[in-house]
């Protein structure tokens, strides 16, 4: 493959430390150089001035559907988002039919992936056979075939034992659990958060101590075990100040916190806005603040979409009937920008660290960087530009967000996978 | 498609005053008497909102003259109107109080302009609902014109000539602190 | 006469112009007065030898129930046949997303019939906004789970109207099921909108979070919510809450909270006894009271009827283009 060479862009590349203007070179897929400026010598030149030009995105919690439920997304079409969004790899989580929970299941998704050649897709498989929380998978046979972490997520584990052994046996394979924190019984009905907001529609409420009680349980467990713990798609100021003081004590507790649940609180509910219906729920304003300082100071390791898309029909249903989830991989950046970058939480440093570098650490993944010899997985952002989220031109299939109608700043103009794109 | 209604209306000549519209009450009275030979089986039911006033008013000149008090009910058309599917949104709806039974009285509707005829069909559709009177006739303080159904008036205050796109103003001291009747003439060609 | 005058010019201040009803909390306190306005006019149709009055001649309504209801609908449809509406009663109570059709499907098939006015009963809270989100027709909301009941509501600020000769500075207690109770919330809204002061009572396991933050003042004890009150609404306890466990048995919440003559012993002389029915005698209502002297249920159920009427009324005039009503010609 020629030569391709990135000029004049802003390059931020927070694993290497770099913040400022510099070339970029590809070469093959991979990136061959960076320095302050490169002379083209043949080489086919993007011009990048005005823009960002940063790691492709990795996201630690994307669920493809496929194999089971291709009308709400593929492997394709979810792969096609994720470029969008300036994601080059995504953590396909084992939600499917059949679940991702052997080694067959975790086969058909990588050469799926492979054929199309569009992103990056690196499996995440159940924590227990059929998602049903009560036999281990085979541990070993999954993290063999590659999956970079284990998760029952949709579902918690709940039963304490099993989660004990669990911990205690994926220590053999130095892989994260990922635990979708809600005590289900304290959950149980509920579609929103438990609150003003539930007592007014008169919707069943989840209260925050669904995730936090569950969040003190597993870190108690991962202290006792010694295990590594991921916790999912953080909601409540509880969970975050939890594990603030776990990993003070030095507990192997690392978690991750959704675009939506930074920007938006329960009362997106208002009026029975079942795109605003997500698993966990939207919780109050002081969470949303306590969320953000969990990421500013570090408890929060990372930003994971939890891209959960469904069909346009099952959104459109009542709210009880409506499915949880949100089409998120293709406003993540800009939502983000929004909610820490143009208040001044993050810097677009920090941001994109967030982004790559941070969640591809926990994948155990050599990706979220431009370092030479990396692939060259490149996202192009215009910082300034101003658009209007339309769901219906998203390339996920899930074509809902409940930031429809909202007009954001900052976009992805173009990313590159293995230098293509 | 109507055509718009005029933006604004200036008077044209003061058509009744005070004394013109207690007159005519008075001479209808007797007519109403003379007409059923006293006050038997007879009861007034005024049309909301003037019409109401009037009828209560005639009752009391009737009352003047016969020496005995005659039943007053009031009517509600609205809910009769053929124009409800035309008008958005829907007026407000009061109630029809006529405390007694319509059916084998002799009825005097009044109201207050006899103008389309459209009012007094939907009031007489309202009070055939309630009842069988014996007669139904109708008492008008003014008769404008331009009948669009073929209804007539059996007593009335004043006949005036008037334009279809002028309007009759009927003010009552009980709602408009003073009694006169005006005639208003739409000033749009001057507006616009 | 006078003063009936005064009264329909006050009503003149207040326009209605919603598609839908939908809910009492979204309601001005002028909309609502207006509403009760409006049935005031239409409960002296239902006392003449013909009930009926061309309003809604030409006009079609549709009681769309997804949940069981022979009240609600019963009301509905003789509201309807009274403002001389075509009504048709469709009652299904098998969820439709089983068979992969929605809600909406279902309302889009309707809208092909070119029905005016839909009367929608749900299971599921939100139901009748997702409707009138997408429905040309109007919509209003004949209860939906444990959000709203609007018309209930309405019914029943009505009666305390009619009783009371009014309902600013009136102290209302709602006792029992509050949390899954849509008339529970209907009537906080209107309550408080209109100038009462609502109490709810009930254990702690029926009661939602927060609710005293709708400017109510909770208590869990029953003889404080019945001193001093000027009106007792009473709420169906249903059985599925025993098997809940969120009370430990009914004969335990009427030992707790129902309301028997003893009871009835603590109240104020004049009390108005309320319940949106059916009342589960024996126990959050003992007999002797619901068929007492202080009992307004069937008052209540009578004055339905003229609300909904009004109801319906004011949705359908609120459909056409809006053109000024005022400009009809002194005699027309």
């Amino acid at each position: 493959m020629a030569k391709l060479l990135i000029r004049g862009g802003h390059l931020i590349d927070p694993a290497n430390g770099r913040d400022g203007r510099f070339d970029l070179l590809l070469e093959r897929g991979k990136i061959a150089d960076v320095q302050p400026a490169i002379p083209a010598n043949g080489a086919r030149v993007l011009d990048a001035a005005n823009q960002l030009v940063v790691p492709g995105f990795v996201d630690l919690h994307t669920h493809l559907r496929q194999p089971g439920r291709e009308d709400k997304e593929t492997i394709e079409s979810g792969c096609l988002a994720a470029l969008r969004g300036g994601f080059t790899a995504v953590c396909a989580m084992p939600n499917t039919t059949p679940p991702t929970d052997h080694r067959g299941a975790v086969d058909f998704i990588h050469r799926e992936a492979q054929r199309l050649g569009l992103a990056a897709v690196h499996p995440i498989g159940a924590i227990t056979k059929d998602r049903q929380g009560k036999e281990l998978t085979d541990f070993g046979e999954l993290f063999g075939a590659g999956c970079i972490a284990l998760s029952d997520d949709g579902h918690p584990v709940a039963d304490a034992w099993l989660m004990r052994r669990a911990l205690e046996y994926a220590k053999v394979f130095g892989r994260p659990l990922i635990q979708h924190a809600e005590e289900p019984r304290l959950a149980a009905g509920g579609v929103v958060h438990e609150g003003l907001v539930s007592t007014t529609l008169g919707l069943r409420g989840i209260p925050s101590e669904a995730e936090s009680v569950l969040v003190s349980r597993d870190i108690a467990l991962a202290e006792l075990t010694g295990g590594w713990i991921h916790f999912a798609h953080l909601s409540c100021a509880q969970s975050v100040e939890l594990i603030r003081q776990a990993k003070r004590r030095g507990a192997r507790v690392t978690c991750e916190v959704t675009p939506h649940h930074l920007a938006l609180t329960h009362e997106a509910v208002e009026a029975f806005n079942a795109d605003a219906k997500v698993n966990p729920p939207l919780r109050t304003e002081p969470d949303r603040q306590a969320l953000l300082e969990g990421l500013q100071d570090g408890t929060i390791d990372c930003i994971a979409t939890d891209h959960a898309p469904h069909t346009e029909w099952e959104k459109a249903a009542d709210f009880d009937s409506a499915p949880f989830g949100t089409s998120g991989l293709e406003t993540a950046l800009a939502v983000c920008v929004e909610t820490l970058v143009a208040p001044g939480r993050l810097s677009w440093s920090r941001l994109i660290e967030k982004l790559s570098a941070a969640p591809a650490k926990l994948a155990g993944l050599a990706a979220g960087t431009l370092s030479v010899g990396a692939e060259a997985n490149v996202t192009f952002i215009d910082p300034s530009a101003r658009w209007t989220v339309d769901p219906q031109r998203f390339a996920s299939k899930g074509k809902h967000s409940p930031f429809a109608g909202c007009t954001l700043t900052g976009a992805v103009v173009r990313t590159l996978y293995r230098g293509v794109g | 498609m109507e055509p718009e209604p005029p933006a604004a209306f200036r008077e044209k000549a003061k058509v009744m005053d005070a004394e013109a519209i207690r007159r005519a009450l008075t001479r209808i009275a007797h007519e109403v008497l003379e007409r059923h030979k006293g006050s038997d089986s007879l009861a007034l039911v005024g049309i909301r909102t003037r019409g109401a006033i009037l009828a209560q008013r005639l009752a009391k000149a009737i009352e003047a003259v016969d020496g005995r008090p005659v039943p007053v009910g009031v009517l509600d058309i609205t809910l009769y109107r053929d124009d409800l599917s035309r008008i958005a949104p829907n007026p407000v709806v009061h109630a029809t109080e006529i405390p007694f039974d319509v059916t084998e009285l002799h009825i005097v509707l009044v109201d207050d302009v006899l103008f389309t005829g459209r009012t007094i069909r939907a009031a007489l559709n309202a009070l055939t609902d309630l009842g069988r009177p014996k007669t139904i006739q109708l008492a008008v303080l003014l008769d404008r014109g331009h009948r669009e159904l073929p209804i007539r008036a059996d007593f009335v205050g004043k006949n005036i000539p008037t334009h279809l796109r002028e309007r009759v103003e009927v003010r009552l001291a009980e709602l408009d602190e003073k009694d006169e009747v005006v005639l208003e003439t739409p000033v749009d060609a001057e507006v616009r | 006469m006078g003063a009936t005058l005064t009264t329909s010019r006050a009503a003149q201040t207040a326009r209605w112009t919603r598609k839908d009803l939908l809910d009492l909390r979204t309601l001005s306190a002028g909309e609502i007065r207006l509403i009760l306005q409006t049935a005031e006019s239409f409960r002296e149709v239902s006392l003449r030898p013909i009930k009926k009055v061309p309003a809604l001649r030409g006009r079609t309504v549709v009681n769309l129930f997804f949940e069981p209801s022979t009240r609600t609908r019963t009301s509905f449809e003789l509201a309807a046949k009274r403002l001389s509406a075509d009504i048709v009663n469709i009652t299904t109570q098998q969820s439709s997303l089983s068979k992969g059709e929605t809600v909406l499907d279902t309302v889009r098939n309707l809208e092909a019939l070119k029905v005016d006015i839909l009367v929608i009963r749900h299971a599921a809270a939100g139901v009748p906004h997702l409707v009138a989100k997408h429905a040309a027709a109007s919509v209003i909301n004949a209860g939906d789970g444990a959000h709203e009941h609007p018309t209930q509501a309405l019914l029943d600020l009505f009666t305390i109207q009619e009783k009371k000769g009014r309902i600013e500075g009136l102290r209302v207690s709602i006792i029992g099921d509050i949390a899954h109770s849509r008339v529970a919330r209907s009537n906080i809204w209107g309550l408080t909108k209109l100038g009462a002061q609502v109490t709810v009572c009930g254990p702690p396991t029926l009661l939602p979070p927060q609710i005293e933050q709708l400017g109510v003042r909770v208590t869990h004890q029953l003889d404080e919510a019945i001193r001093g009150s000027d009106v007792l609404m009473l709420l169906r306890i249903q059985h599925e809450r025993q098997e809940a466990m969120l009370i430990p048995s009914l004969r335990e919440y009427r030992l707790t909270y129902g309301l028997d003559q003893d009871r009835m012993s603590r109240a104020k002389p004049d009390v108005l006894i309320m319940h949106p029915g059916p009342v589960n005698r024996g126990v959050e209502l003992d007999s002797s009271v619901a068929d007492g002297p202080f009992s307004v249920i069937l008052d209540q159920v009578t004055n339905g009827l003229a609300v909904r009427m009004a109801a319906l009324y004011l949705v359908a005039g609120a459909q056409g283009k809006p053109e000024d009503a005022g400009m009809f010609p002194a005699d027309a």
